[in-house]
């Protein structure tokens, strides 16, 4: 696994490069970051959102075959306070926004949403009166997964962008 | 029974008998739907027990605009039918079966939530599927279908029902 | 019905508490609710529950959460690409959406489809009754405990998925099916394919049934639960598994036959005791029985066309795999874009305003594995359907939850739910 390098910090050289003590403690924010990342993206817990077809999917995903356990996924929190990953699997209604909404508030920080399939996405084939046009509207996505529905291993793809996002952001910002 | 001896047997009780695609409907008026299903019912050779479906169709611009159709079905004969009964639009309302079927407290609950058909007698009238909320009655014809449009590069794609198909 | 007095350990009695403690405390009861978003409900349905301790008072389920719109949509849509849209209303058997939806247009058309089809489609549809008994099964042992069961499951499900996938190209969502026949043919090696199955099944299901059947957690928590009598379940229009295990043998492939059902030769299990156990039982069979179907529907499978003759109605296109995943093969172009200056303006004609349609209407009902799917289609005699109506059996089954639940414990509303095994996409359209 490449080990990202921030220009000048550990060099000495260059355009950012800064005082000892701001170089040593650069490289602790730095690791502490990277550790604190890694942390998060080892066992993100999902929140049971599954909606409709996508849920089904998103089951055989986590079932034998197509495991999310190896992620450390397996454990789907019933509870959005115990969870930090909302994968919103299938159509969302207008009836059902308000309480994907109230869901999303009761999620602690840090909290990350993964859009699956095209009805989340952006309304799918469903272009009328009855369903929200993308969660994104809603809530703040981060992964969107195309596919009607998508494949378990297109879901994990999804899920493997995430870590990566998880792994390359500024934790303590 | 087959289809043509029902629709025989039921063209003595009934002056509105068709039969189409294999198919029986009686056409009633509305204020006859109750007696019309509690005969259906209780005669011997018909014995149609138990309402598969209650659903409308709107025709606008036809008089009556309402189609409601009730899908009959006979445990002990194995034959189905159709009862239809219009509703003219100044005044969509019509009496509940509840109390014959009562399978029809959920059907009923769904034709006013997307027609806005009152039925009168009904335990419990309010909308079941939209929110409860919602204006308008979605599956009549003058309801737009609704969404968005999506926007390409140089190109503009409109709603489904502003297509023009 | 359990004895629900004797306690373990001792207990505080009215006796022993002072009176104006005690009071207040048995007239109120505790309204509270069940979803929508809950690990139980089976989708977005939710209850609201109002409770005296841990016993159901009242029951009201809420539904619409999961409203597409779809019966709206297809009439701004063309009769085939309708298919598209009603196989993702039940959306854990779209064969049977996709069946009831095609033959009721082929009944409007007055058509017949060629038999390798009509045999092809009941293979199918039996193969997703058993992928949707085994998700019901898998869902039901996660609610009720059993978790292992879940995992068995599904990967007995992606087994036939696969089948599925070779097929249609799709795991879930087909719309493999079209008016007069089918979209393609099944590929080569997939008899063969469907054939291995037959010989893992049987006793993986037989697993099942020794996992489950006598175990004791799994007894206690469904013998004597969710009993209706059999009388009110009718005027409550519920069909299906629920209604046979309650003593009513009304199976649809039997008593009006559809598709060819009335050549294959199974049996339509019913039980008595109308609970939630008799319900596992009459599923579990269920799957052994449409294992039969699929072995005979094997053996007769004819050669033959897939699709009708007629070119106003055959949607185009004999579909092979190209260089950028499915297109039309390469001599069904070179003809239209060649040979026949006739061909190509069929094409294009059935592709962009699509079949016609007589006017009339029809009911067409099929046996889903959830009770009675009826589709009450109206046309005007256009390219679009006038009026597409769905009686869902979920929708009507779960009229029937308030009488299973009332008196019970808050545990055994899971077990009931699982037990009428309501799919909200069905339920809310």
């Amino acid at each position: 696994m490449p080990v990202e390098r921030i220009a000048g910090v550990h060099t000495g050289k260059g355009s950012s490069a800064q005082t000892e003590e701001e170089v040593r403690r650069g490289i602790l924010t730095t690791t502490l970051t990277r550790a604190v990342n890694w942390a998060r993206k080892q066992s993100m817990w999902p929140v049971t959102f599954g909606l409709a077809c996508c849920a089904i999917e998103m089951m055989s995903a986590g079932a034998g075959t197509y495991d999310l356990a190896r992620w450390g996924m397996e454990l789907f929190r019933a509870s959005p306070r115990q969870s930090d990953l909302m994968i919103v699997a299938g159509r969302l209604s207008q009836k059902m926004a308000p309480v994907l909404r109230q869901i999303y508030d009761q999620m602690p920080e840090p909290k990350w949403v993964i859009s699956m399939g095209v009805c989340a996405s952006a309304g799918g084939m469903f272009t009328n009166y009855a369903l929200v046009q993308g969660v994104d509207t809603i809530v703040p996505v981060d992964i969107y997964v195309p596919g009607c529905p998508p494949r378990p291993e297109m879901l994990m793809y999804g899920i493997l962008k995430l870590h990566h996002k998880v792994r390359t952001s500024d934790a303590l910002k | 029974m087959a289809e043509a001896d029902l629709a025989e047997r039921l063209r003595s009780h009934f002056s509105d008998v068709q039969m189409a695609l294999g198919e029986v409907t009686v056409i009633v008026a509305p204020d006859e739907i109750a007696s019309s299903l509690e005969h259906l019912r209780s005669e011997a050779g018909l014995e149609f027990d138990f309402l598969s479906d209650l659903s409308a169709t709107d025709w606008p611009g036809r008089e009556p605009r309402f189609w409601l159709a009730y899908q009959l079905y006979s445990m002990p004969h194995r034959h189905r039918m159709r009862l239809k009964a219009g509703l003219r639009e100044e005044a969509p309302r019509v009496g509940t079966v509840t109390g014959l079927y009562p399978t029809a407290d959920w059907l009923e609950r769904e034709v006013f939530d997307f027609f806005g058909i009152v039925f009168d007698g009904h335990p419990d009238l309010r909308r079941i599927i939209m929110p409860d909320d919602w204006e308008g009655y979605p599956l009549r014809k003058d309801y737009s279908l609704g969404g968005v449009g999506t926007h390409y590069k140089g190109a503009f794609i409109p709603p489904v029902d502003e297509r023009g198909m | 019905m359990r004895d629900q007095t004797s306690a373990p350990f001792p207990i505080e009695t009215a006796d022993d508490m002072p009176r104006e403690h005690y009071e207040g405390l048995r007239e109120e009861t505790m309204v509270i609710n069940m979803g929508p978003q809950h690990p139980s409900t089976h989708g977005v349905l939710r209850l609201v529950l109002e409770l005296d301790g841990e016993n159901v008072v009242s029951c009201r389920p809420v539904v619409g959460y999961l409203h597409t719109g779809i019966e709206k949509n297809c009439e701004w849509r063309s009769w085939q690409q309708g298919i598209a849209f009603v196989t993702r209303m039940d959306y854990l058997s779209p064969f049977f959406n996709e069946l009831a939806y095609v033959t009721a247009v082929e009944r409007l058309l007055g058509i017949e489809v060629p038999e390798r089809a009509r045999v092809i489609r009941v293979m199918l549809c039996e193969l997703n009754r058993i992928a949707s008994h085994l998700v019901w099964l898998a869902t039901t042992s996660l609610e009720l405990g059993a978790i292992s069961m879940m995992l068995y499951g599904f990967r007995e499900r992606e087994t036939i998925l696969d089948i599925f996938e070779l097929a249609s190209g799709l795991r879930m969502n087909h719309a493999y099916m079209r008016v007069g026949g089918l979209a393609m043919d099944l590929p080569e090696g997939a008899e063969d394919r469907v054939g291995d199955l037959l010989r893992i099944l049987p006793g993986r299901i037989h697993e099942y049934e020794d996992l489950l059947s006598a175990n004791p957690i799994w007894v206690e928590r469904t013998r004597g639960i969710g009993q209706v009598p059999k009388e009110r379940l009718l005027g409550l229009g519920v069909t299906g598994p629920v209604l046979r295990a309650s003593g009513v043998d009304y199976d649809m492939r039997r008593s009006n036959p559809y598709a060819g059902y009335e050549e294959y030769e199974f049996e339509v299990p019913v039980r008595t005791e109308g609970d939630c156990y008799a319900r596992f039982e009459v599923r579990i069979e269920e799957m052994k029985q449409s294992l039969r179907i699929v072995e005979q529907c094997l053996a007769r499978l004819p050669a033959g066309p897939v699709k009708i003759d007629d070119p106003k109605l055959r949607f185009p296109g004999d579909l092979a795999v190209g260089p950028d995943g499915i297109g039309n093969s390469e001599e069904y172009v070179k003809h239209i874009m060649e040979e026949s200056m006739e061909a190509l303006i069929n094409h294009f004609k059935l592709v962009t305003q699509g079949i016609r349609v007589p006017p009339g209407e029809v009911y067409e009902a099929v046996e889903s594995p959830r009770g009675e799917l009826g589709y009450y289609v109206v046309s005007d005699g256009t390219n679009r359907p006038y009026r597409v109506r769905v009686r869902d059996p979920s929708f009507v089954n779960l009229q029937g939850l308030p009488d299973m639940v009332t008196g019970r414990l808050v545990a055994d509303t899971v077990a009931c739910i699982a037990s009428v095994d309501p799919v909200m996409g069905g339920v809310d359209r």
